[in-house]
C-alpha cells in the first residue's frame, strides 16, 4: 500500500501541458489559388495524406542508456518500407553496448528504482501513459512510416493501446499485495526485453509497462527493421524525467538480441518474435536459471458455423488476416468454414475483398498498408508459391501495387489440404487459407491439429456453443463473434509452441515478480 | 389475402407467415464496421462529387402540422434550383410532403423532373385500419404524387403478426398501380438489428422498390450502423435474385458530413449502380443547406455562413 | 492604495452546477458565509445523482480511471490553494496520492472482486461487480480535504454516482474541491457536494427511498437513527473509516451479478 504521509520525494503529478509544442506548417486555403474543381464520372477517393511534418526524425541516433545517447560504435540504416527512404542512421547494438545498457540498468536498479515506493513508481507510469496520449499523432505517424502499417491502424489501435498499457499498469505498482495475496511479491531485478517489428511501440508498452510497475529495470532491443518508435519513446521518458537507467534501450540486429539474452547480468528475459528464435532462447538459457517468457508464432483457426452472423463473420475474417498486413501472431489463417455455408461466405469474402484499399501507409483512407521488409516479402512470396504448387486455388482482387516499396495483395486460398505448407506454416502476410468442416468436433481437431495455440476465433450466434468451443481449443485467447481484439487487462500469451507465460491483465505481472511461495 | 407480386425465382419464401430467411446480426461488430466506414477521409474532387450526388438524391421534406401550400411551393421552388447562384448545383430528386399540400408542390414543380413524392398509410404512425390506409395511399395518387412513402404497422411486426404487416405492404403496392412505393421501417422502434434486417427482407418480399429508415418524427432515425444493416440485407436480395432495392435514409441527417458518410456505406456495400436517385434517397430538409455550404467552401476556400444561404 | 480583491462565493455543487441552497440560507464558517442545503437541495442532488448515474456506470472502467486521474491533476495543480483550507501540504499530498491509488483501481476492481466459478455442472459461471446506484456520503469533521477524498472516491471508482454532505466547520475544501471536479471531465451529476448542517441533512438521505447506499462515517451520535431510516429500503449501511484505503472500501459500494449459461455443442 503506497500513499499516506511522510514518504520521500513524492512525485508531482504534473498539470497537463497548455503550451503547444512547435507549430505544424499550414498552408491558409485562402493562399491557394481558387480553383474550378474537376468532378470525376465515378467515385474515386481522392489521396488523404496525413502530413509527416508532425514529427521529427533525427539523422542518426545512438543508444540510450543511462539517461543519455551513447555514441554507436557501428550504425545501419533503417528505411521506410513504402518506397525503401531512408529514415536514419541507427546504432548496430555491440557486445559492448550491451554491457553498459545491462550495469546501468543494474545500477539503477539498486540505487533507487526497485526500493522506490509502489505509489511513486506508478506516478511515473500515469506520466509515460499520458505523455503517450498527447503525442500519439507524432508517434502514429513515425509507426506507419518506418513499420509500413496504415496510420488508420497506429493512430486507432497501436497509440490507444499503447497509452492503455501503461495506464493500467500504473495502478498495479502500489497494489501488488492485492494481486498477490501472501505471496510478498517483489522485483525480479533487471529484464532483458526483445521486441517484434509488427506493432513496435505497442509490444514495447507491453514488455514496459508491467516490468516497472513491479519495480524492476529493462534494457530494451526494438526489432531490427523498427527501431524509430522505441527512440522517440526515450524523449517520453525524459519529459516523464524518469529516473536514469530505469529503462535502456539499444538497437541492432538478431547480434544484439543474442548479446542480451546471454548476459549474466540479465535476470529476466521477455522474447516476442518467432517460433524458432524462441526455442534457440529456451535452448541458451536451459541452466542458467534466468527466468523466461516467450510469445511466439502461430496458426489461428477462425472458424464460422453456419448459423453466424454472415455479414459481420465476412468482416472478422477479413480483420484477422489482413489488419495490419497479417504481420500478427494470432492471426487467423486458417478459416474453417461449415461446409453448409461455404458458398455464401467465400462469395461474400471475395466480394469483401475488392473494397480492400492498399496503398501509402500514411493515407488515410488505406486499410492494408506495406509488408515490413524485403526478407518478410521473400518469405510470403514463397509460400504463396507453395500454396499454388500444391493444388490450393488462389484468389486476390484486383489492385494496382506501387513500384517502389514491398507489397503484396490481399490473397485467400481455397480447396486448401490440412497437410499444404499454407496451411501449416506460418506466412505472416496478408494471406488467407479456406477449409471446411461439418460438424463442431471436427473443426475442434482440425483447429488444434498443429504445433501451435496463441489464438482461435468462433463465430456462431449459439451462446453454449461459443462456450463449448471455447472450452476445448487449446489457444491461450479465444475470440467469439470478434476477432483481434486486445485490452490492457486480457491476458494474452499460447499454449505449445507459441510460447508460455501472458501479457497483460493480472497474470502479466508474474513474470515480474519474484515470490515467497 | 394480397397478391404477392412475381418475384425472380430463388427468392421462395416458407409458407406460413411470409416471413423471409433472416439470420442474424451482431450488432457490437455492425456498429463497428459503421464506424470504421464513417472514419474514410473524402476531399476535394471527391468530396464536391459526394456533395453534387448528396443533392442529386435528396428528398427535399417538409411534414409538419402547419405545413400550409405557401409553405409547400417555397420547398419547391428551393427544390428545382438549391443555389440560385450557383448553376452547377442539379436540382433534388424529389419534394417530399404530406398529401393536402401535394397540388401545390406539382404546380411549383412544373417543367422540371423533380418528383413529387406523399407520404400516405397514416403517417407517422400507421396505427389505423387497412382500409383506412388504403385509401390514404389512392386520394395521394389522385392528388398527383409520383411517389409514395408508406410505414409499416409497428404494432403488427412488434406483436408478431408479420403476416399482417406483409399483407399491407402487398396491397399498398397494388394501389400504387406503376407509382414508386418507398416502405417505411421506423427503424428506430423496432428495437434490434435482427428486426431491422427482418422488416426490411419483409417489405421487399411484399414489393417495395425502395426500404427507408424513419419516419423523421422520433430519434434514433437513419443512424450508420442502422443503413449498413438495411444495405446488407438488399444486398443478400440482389445476390440472390438479381432484383435491385432502393434505400433511402432518412431522419437525423442534417450535415452534409453525415450525408456523405451514408454514400461511402452505399458506395463499399452495394457499389458505385446504387449511386443513382433511382436506386438512392436521403430524406432530409435542413441537410441541403448544410451541403450548400460546403460546396461552396471547397470552391472558394473559405469557410461559409448560413446568412448567404436561403432558407425555404 | 492597497488592491481590494473579488471574493468568492462559496455555493453548493449539483448537477455539475454551482446553484445557491434553494432555501437561500447561508452559515458562517471559516470566516465565510457558505451556502446552507435543505432538503429540498438533498432532494435535487438525488435527483441529478440518479439522471447521471447510469452514464457514468456505463463508462468503461478505463474511462472512469483516466477521469479520476484528471481529477487528481486538477486538485495537484491547485495544491497551494488547498493547502491554505486544510492542514497544509502533507494533506493535500496525500488526498491527490489517494485519489491516484483509487483511479489506479477502476479496471482492475473485477479480476480481483470478481472471477468465473466452477460450479459442478456444464455451465459457464461468473461473478461481476457492479455500482450499486446512489450513494449518499456523510464525509468526516477533520481532515477536511483528505477525509472528504477517502470516503468520496470508493463509491465512485465503483460506477456509482454520490451524494456528501461535508464538513460543516471546514467546508472550504470541499467546495473547492468540487471545483476540481467540475473541470475534471466527471460528467455532471456524478458528484453533488452540499455544505450545510449534517444532522439536518442526514435524516433526509437516510430515509431517501432513491438512495442505494448510505456512508454514515460524518454521522458520529446520530447513526442509529440513520441506520434506521436506512431500513425502509434496505438501503447498504456502511460505517467508513475516515483513514481507509483498500479495494473493499469499493466493494462495499458494489452489487455483485452471478451469471450463468450452458457449455454445450
Amino acid at each position: 500500500m503506497g500513499g499516506g504521509f511522510g514518504e520521500r520525494a513524492r512525485l508531482q503529478v504534473p498539470a497537463p501541458r497548455s503550451d503547444l509544442s512547435e507549430p505544424e506548417p499550414v498552408v491558409s486555403e485562402l493562399d491557394k489559388p481558387k480553383r474550378d474543381l474537376e468532378v470525376p464520372g465515378d467515385w474515386t477517393y481522392a489521396s488523404a495524406p496525413e502530413s509527416r511534418d508532425i514529427v521529427r526524425i533525427a539523422e542518426r541516433y545512438g543508444h540510450f542508456v543511462g539517461g543519455e545517447w551513447l555514441e554507436p560504435a557501428e550504425t545501419y540504416e533503417t528505411i521506410a518500407p513504402r518506397d525503401e527512404e531512408p529514415l536514419a542512421a541507427v546504432g548496430q547494438g555491440t557486445r559492448a553496448d550491451v554491457d553498459c545498457a545491462v550495469a546501468a540498468a543494474r545500477a539503477a536498479y539498486a540505487d533507487g528504482w526497485s526500493s522506490l515506493s509502489g505509489s511513486e513508481r506508478a506516478k511515473y507510469l500515469f506520466r509515460i501513459a499520458r505523455l503517450l496520449q498527447e503525442r500519439s499523432r507524432e508517434f502514429a505517424v513515425l509507426e506507419s512510416l518506418n513499420g509500413g502499417k496504415p496510420i488508420k491502424e497506429s493512430r486507432d489501435v497501436d497509440l490507444p493501446l499503447a497509452a492503455a498499457h501503461f495506464f493500467y499498469y500504473a495502478g498495479w505498482a502500489d497494489k501488488l499485495e492485492y494481486a498477490f495475496p501472501n505471496r510478498r511479491p517483489r522485483p525480479v531485478g533487471v529484464a532483458g526485453q526483445i521486441i517484434p517489428w509488427n506493432f513496435p511501440l505497442l509490444m514495447l508498452a507491453w514488455k514496459v509497462a508491467p516490468a516497472l510497475a513491479c519495480g524492476n529495470t529493462v534494457v530494451l532491443k526494438p526489432a531490427e527493421t523498427t527501431p524509430l518508435s522505441a527512440l522517440l519513446f526515450c524523449d517520453v521518458l525524459r519529459q516523464a524525467e524518469l529516473p536514469p537507467g530505469v529503462v535502456n534501450i539499444v538497437t541492432g540486429d538478431g547480434r544484439t538480441g543474442a548479446a542480451l539474452v546471454e548476459h549474466d547480468g540479465v535476470d529476466k528475459i521477455a522474447f516476442t518474435g518467432s517460433t524458432e528464435v524462441g526455442k534457440g532462447i529456451q535452448r541458451r538459457l536451459a541452466g542458467s536459471g534466468k527466468r523466461l517468457t516467450l510469445e511466439l508464432g502461430g496458426k489461428a483457426a477462425n472458424i464460422v458455423f453456419d448459423d453466424a452472423a454472415l455479414d459481420q463473420a465476412v468482416e472478422g475474417i477479413v480483420n484477422g488476416i489482413y489488419f495490419n498486413q497479417g504481420h500478427v501472431c494470432c492471426a487467423g489463417s486458417r478459416l474453417f468454414v461449415q461446409e453448409s455455408i461455404y458458398e455464401p461466405l467465400v462469395a461474400k469474402l471475395q466480394r469483401r475483398l475488392s473494397t480492400l484499399r492498399v496503398g501509402d501507409p500514411l493515407d488515410k483512407n488505406t486499410d492494408i498498408g506495406a509488408i515490413n521488409s524485403a526478407a518478410q516479402l521473400e518469405k510470403i512470396r514463397e509460400l504463396v508459391a507453395s500454396g499454388e504448387q500444391e493444388g490450393a486455388e488462389i484468389y486476390q482482387p484486383p489492385c494496382t501495387l506501387p513500384e517502389k516499396g514491398y507489397w503484396f495483395a490481399p490473397t485467400v486460398f481455397t480447396n486448401v489440404a490440412q497437410s499444404y505448407r499454407i496451411a501449416q506454416e506460418e506466412i505472416f502476410g496478408p494471406v488467407l487459407s479456406v477449409l471446411t468442416f461439418r460438424t463442431p468436433e471436427e473443426a475442434i481437431e482440425k483447429a488444434n491439429n498443429t504445433p501451435y495455440g496463441l489464438s482461435a476465433g468462433v463465430w456462431t450466434e449459439k451462446g453454449s456453443r461459443i462456450l463449448w468451443m471455447a472450452q476445448r481449443l487449446r489457444a491461450g485467447v479465444v475470440w467469439a463473434n470478434t476477432y483481434n481484439r486486445f485490452d490492457p487487462s486480457s491476458p494474452f500469451g499460447g499454449y505449445k509452441e507459441s510460447g508460455f507465460g501472458r501479457e497483460g491483465g493480472r497474470h502479466g505481472l508474474e513474470p515480474y515478480l519474484e515470490f515467497d511461495r | 389475402m394480397a397478391q404477392a407480386p412475381a418475384l425472380p425465382a430463388g427468392f421462395e419464401l416458407p409458407l406460413e407467415a411470409r416471413l423471409p430467411r433472416i439470420g442474424a446480426v451482431d450488432a457490437v461488430a455492425l456498429e463497428e464496421r459503421a464506424a470504421s466506414l464513417a472514419k474514410r477521409s473524402i476531399k476535394r474532387e471527391a468530396k464536391v462529387w459526394a456533395l453534387l450526388l448528396a443533392i442529386r438524391t435528396t428528398d427535399l421534406t417538409t411534414l409538419e402540422g402547419a405545413d400550409t401550400p405557401g409553405k409547400a411551393a417555397a420547398l419547391a421552388s428551393k427544390a428545382r434550383r438549391p443555389d440560385p447562384s450557383d448553376a452547377s448545383v442539379p436540382p433534388v430528386a424529389a419534394v417530399c410532403v404530406y398529401p393536402n399540400l401535394v397540388p401545390a408542390v406539382r404546380e411549383r414543380l412544373a417543367g422540371s423532373d423533380v418528383k413529387v413524392a406523399a407520404v400516405a398509410t397514416g403517417f407517422p404512425s400507421g396505427q389505423y385500419p387497412t382500409a383506412v390506409k388504403l385509401a390514404d395511399v389512392r386520394s395521394a395518387l389522385e392528388l398527383g404524387a409520383d411517389e409514395i412513402d408508406m410505414v409499416i404497422d409497428r404494432g403488427a411486426f412488434l406483436s408478431g403478426r408479420y403476416a399482417k404487416v406483409y399483407d399491407e405492404v402487398a396491397q399498398v403496392k397494388e394501389a400504387c398501380g406503376g407509382a414508386h412505393l418507398k416502405v417505411i421501417l421506423e427503424t428506430g422502434e423496432l428495437g434490434t438489428y435482427d428486426n431491422v434486417r427482418r422488416a426490411t427482407l419483409l417489405a421487399i418480399a411484399a414489393g417495395a422498390d425502395f426500404v427507408k429508415t424513419s419516419t423523421g418524427k422520433i430519434a434514433p432515425a437513419a443512424t450508420l450502423p442502422v443503413a449498413l444493416c438495411m444495405l446488407e440485407a438488399i444486398r443478400d436480395v440482389y445476390e440472390e435474385t438479381g432484383r435491385r432495392v432502393g434505400f433511402k435514409a432518412a431522419g437525423g441527417i442534417r450535415q452534409a458530413k453525415q450525408a456523405v458518410q451514408h454514400l461511402v456505406l452505399v458506395h463499399e456495400t452495394l457499389g458505385p449502380e446504387w449511386l443513382t436517385p433511382e436506386l438512392y434517397r436521403l430524406g432530409a430538409s435542413s441537410l441541403v443547406n448544410d451541403v450548400l455550404m460546403q460546396l461552396r467552401k471547397e470552391r472558394t476556400g473559405a469557410y461559409q455562413s448560413p446568412d448567404y444561404f436561403t432558407l425555404d | 492604495m492597497t488592491r481590494l480583491p473579488v471574493r468568492k462565493t462559496y455555493k453548493l455543487y449539483i448537477g455539475g452546477a454551482f446553484p445557491r441552497s434553494e432555501s437561500g440560507r447561508t452559515y458562517e464558517a471559516e470566516g465565510q458565509n457558505v451556502a446552507r442545503a435543505s432538503r429540498k437541495d438533498v432532494r435535487d442532488a438525488v435527483r441529478a445523482a440518479r439522471a447521471a448515474q447510469p452514464g457514468w456506470a456505463a463508462a468503461t472502467a478505463y474511462n472512469r480511471g483516466q477521469v479520476l486521474y484528471r481529477l487528481a491533476e486538477m486538485v495537484e495543480a491547485r495544491a497551494a490553494e488547498f493547502a491554505g483550507l486544510c492542514s497544509g501540504r502533507e494533506e493535500v499530498e496525500g488526498a491527490i496520492d489517494r485519489i491516484v491509488w483509487y483511479a489506479g483501481w477502476a479496471d482492475k476492481l473485477a479480476q480481483v472482486l470478481g472471477g468465473s466459478n466452477p460450479v459442478a455442472g456444464p455451465y459457464f459461471n461468473f461473478t461481476v461487480p457492479e455500482s450499486t446506484g446512489v450513494v449518499a456520503v456523510l464525509a468526516p469533521e477533520a481532515p477536511p480535504l483528505l477525509g472528504l477524498v477517502t470516503r468520496l472516491l470508493p463509491p465512485l471508482v465503483g460506477g456509482n454516482a454520490v451524494v456528501a454532505v461535508v464538513s460543516e466547520a471546514r467546508p472550504l475544501a470541499a467546495v473547492e474541491l468540487a471545483e476540481a471536479i467540475a473541470t475534471s471531465d466527471v460528467p455532471g451529476g456524478v458528484v453533488n457536494v452540499l455544505t450545510g448542517f449534517a444532522a439536518e441533512l442526514g435524516p433526509w438521505l437516510a430515509s431517501h427511498m432513491d438512495v442505494n447506499a448510505i456512508d454514515l462515517c460524518g454521522a458520529d451520535g446520530d447513526a442509529a437513527e440513520l441506520e434506521r431510516l436506512a431500513a425502509e429500503n434496505v438501503k447498504r449501511v456502511v460505517h467508513g473509516a475516515a483513514d481507509a484505503q483498500s479495494p473493499w472500501e469499493v466493494g462495499a459500494f458494489l452489487e455483485l451479478k452471478t451469471v450463468w449459461h450452458p457449455i454445450g455443442r
